[in-house]
């Protein structure tokens, strides 16, 4: 349903151009995406880095001028009217942005009133996300004080203060401790629960899967895929099952059996096991394990995994999301 | 109305931040200190110097050291907006609804009124020199520093913006503020020099701001010298504000 979308993006394109030695160089960041957010729903944005990520949060947020294509966000075009986007939209950038020089508070009052709102307001804003984010320990001190896991709930409380309907985050838990990203993991879906809609930037396949209702994977300027996680994964090929036997000869006359009774995707043997994959693996066990002790072929121990983002990744790009991640 | 309100708090915000360490106020101060310690006996030992304005030393001396002041006191602050950009607070800033313009006038304002306190400070040192000076010319002259101020400020925000890091910064503002210092007949009378150089301070618009506030320091209302120094450096701070202010537009392009 159309007016139920809150990004909605049809061939969005960012070209920068360099001025190097040898001329002018055009580097091409957002080859043209098409985009569709629902209301109320997170929406991950997957990608390993320089996948075109930042730059496209930094279009939605008109920080960035497009170079092509259209975009309306919470119904506003992007080139018409960035005024109300930015009135309506509210946006943690990579860097945070908290100013360090400055009390939380200070930053906290500042943010409201440049959205507008009175001293007053702003103040009764402030002491609202202080408590929502159990800040009252920390937050009359210079933001330079602060640990990793404070700044960031700062910085996440200035993209919030106005309460948009819109909340736009780029990779919001990149450096932090666990503890942290789990605290703000659950901010996140707290905002879902009310209503408010997250547009997030990750190139955690975790967070992806753990916290997005959608999710679009982004490599090289391009969206690859796009579809709810376990849509996602169940497009890999089923799930990884892996039978454990007493010996080889008994594997392999599992693997043979197998293959004859049971429409699998893929089988091998190593050793003394056999790896298969296939489609409902949670579903197909009983099965499976019931026709192996048919032929008395007994299995020592059975593991069920189910496919990640990775390997979703791995499937449409060839590259493992994790090669990129420790580059 | 918005730009008012949105420069309003900008100035606030940058003000909380220079009173936080207040000591860089006085700290900035130090250079027309010493110039005025070390350097005025210098200009008082050479007596009737031909081409130096009639008057006491000190009473031409010290409004050039104010313009002095004005351009160096203000070169640098360049630096603190590379910071904000590289911890993002400027782009948070441009994600908001604030006016752009707004963003740089809270700060040349700031920097325009920490000036102005410093050429009062720079003054009041100056009377037990000797230092006579026309009440309401003094006033006058103040609010050329300022412009003069607010000239020097945009620049280096300029260059801030379009360099982003520190290290061409500094060399870069060092460039400019040397030569149109050493051009406006501050610290020696141009009479002094060769004909060349004078005819090269006359494209110096900063020549034009000493001319006008050493009269108005005297009081000499009717010297042309103060309405051309007043639209000279008028219409070069407006010119490069909107230079500073299209960098950051930029920015966000």
């Amino acid at each position: 349903m159309i007016g139920d979308l809150v990004i909605e993006t049809k061939g969005l394109r960012k070209t920068f151009v360099s001025k190097d030695r040898g001329g002018r160089k055009e580097v091409e960041a957002v080859k043209g995406i098409d985009l569709a957010v629902r209301k109320g729903e997170i929406f991950g944005f997957l990608g390993p880095n320089g996948a075109g990520k930042s730059t496209t949060q930094k279009m939605l947020s008109t920080l960035l001028c497009p170079t092509g294509g259209e975009a309306k966000v919470l119904g506003y075009d992007l080139a018409e009217q960035q005024e109300e986007i930015r009135q309506n939209v509210g946006c943690v950038s990579q860097a945070g942005g908290a100013d360090l020089g400055s009390t939380g508070v200070e930053n906290l009052v500042l943010q409201a009133q440049l959205y507008g709102l009175d001293i007053l307001t702003a103040k009764k804003y402030a002491v609202e996300f202080v408590e929502r984010f159990q800040m009252s320990s920390f937050i009359e001190r210079p933001a330079s004080s602060y640990s990793g896991g404070q700044k960031r709930r700062l910085d996440v409380a200035l993209g919030m203060i106005h309460h948009p309907q819109l909340l736009l985050l780029d990779e919001p838990t990149s450096g932090l401790d666990p503890q942290s990203r789990a605290y703000l993991w659950g901010e996140i879906k707290k905002l879902k629960a009310e209503g408010v809609t997250v547009f997030l930037t990750t190139q955690y396949m975790d967070e992806a899967d753990k916290l997005c209702d959608m999710i679009a994977i982004i490599d090289n300027g391009r969206i690859i895929v796009t579809g709810t996680p376990g849509e996602l994964k169940s497009n890999v090929g089923g799930d990884a099952i892996v039978f454990s036997f007493s010996s080889e000869e008994t594997a392999r006359n599992a693997k043979t059996l197998l293959t004859e009774n049971v429409q699998v995707e893929r089988i091998q043997t190593s050793d003394n096991s056999v790896y298969l994959n296939i489609k409902d693996g949670e579903k197909m066990m009983p099965e499976l394990l019931r026709s192996l002790d048919a032929r008395n072929l007994e299995a020592q121990s059975v593991t069920l995994s189910r496919p990640s983002l990775d390997d979703v990744f791995l499937k449409y790009t060839g590259r493992s999301l994790r090669e990129d991640e420790r580059k | 109305m918005k730009i008012f309100h949105d420069t309003k708090l900008m100035f606030i915000r940058n003000m909380q931040h220079t009173l936080r360490s207040p000591i860089f106020v006085f700290v900035s101060m130090f250079q027309p200190l010493m110039y005025l310690l070390l350097f005025m006996p210098l200009l008082n030992g050479l007596g009737n110097v031909p081409g130096l304005p009639a008057g006491k030393t000190v009473d031409v001396f010290i409004p050039g050291l104010l313009v002095l002041q004005a351009l160096f006191g203000t070169a640098f602050v360049g630096f603190s907006l590379i910071d904000d950009i590289r911890t993002g607070v400027i782009e948070r800033f441009l994600v908001t609804p604030v006016k752009r313009s707004a963003i740089l006038l809270g700060r040349v304002l700031r920097d325009a009124v920490v000036l102005l306190v410093q050429c009062v400070l720079i003054t009041l040192v100056a009377l037990p020199f000797g230092l006579s000076v026309n009440i309401g010319g003094f006033l006058l002259s103040l609010l050329l520093y300022a412009l003069i101020g607010v000239t020097m400020a945009s620049i280096s925000y300029g260059f801030a913006l379009i360099y982003k890091i520190e290290d061409p910064l500094a060399p870069t503002l060092n460039t400019i503020t040397l030569p149109v210092s050493l051009l406006s007949g501050i610290i020696l009378p141009l009479a002094l020099a060769p004909i060349w150089l004078q005819d090269l301070a006359k494209i110096n618009p900063f020549s034009y701001a000493v001319d006008a506030a050493r009269a108005l320091f005297a009081g000499n209302f009717q010297n042309i010298g103060i309405v051309e120094g007043f639209v000279v450096i008028g219409v070069l701070a407006i010119l490069v504000f909107l230079w500073a202010l299209n960098s950051l537009k930029k920015m966000a392009s």
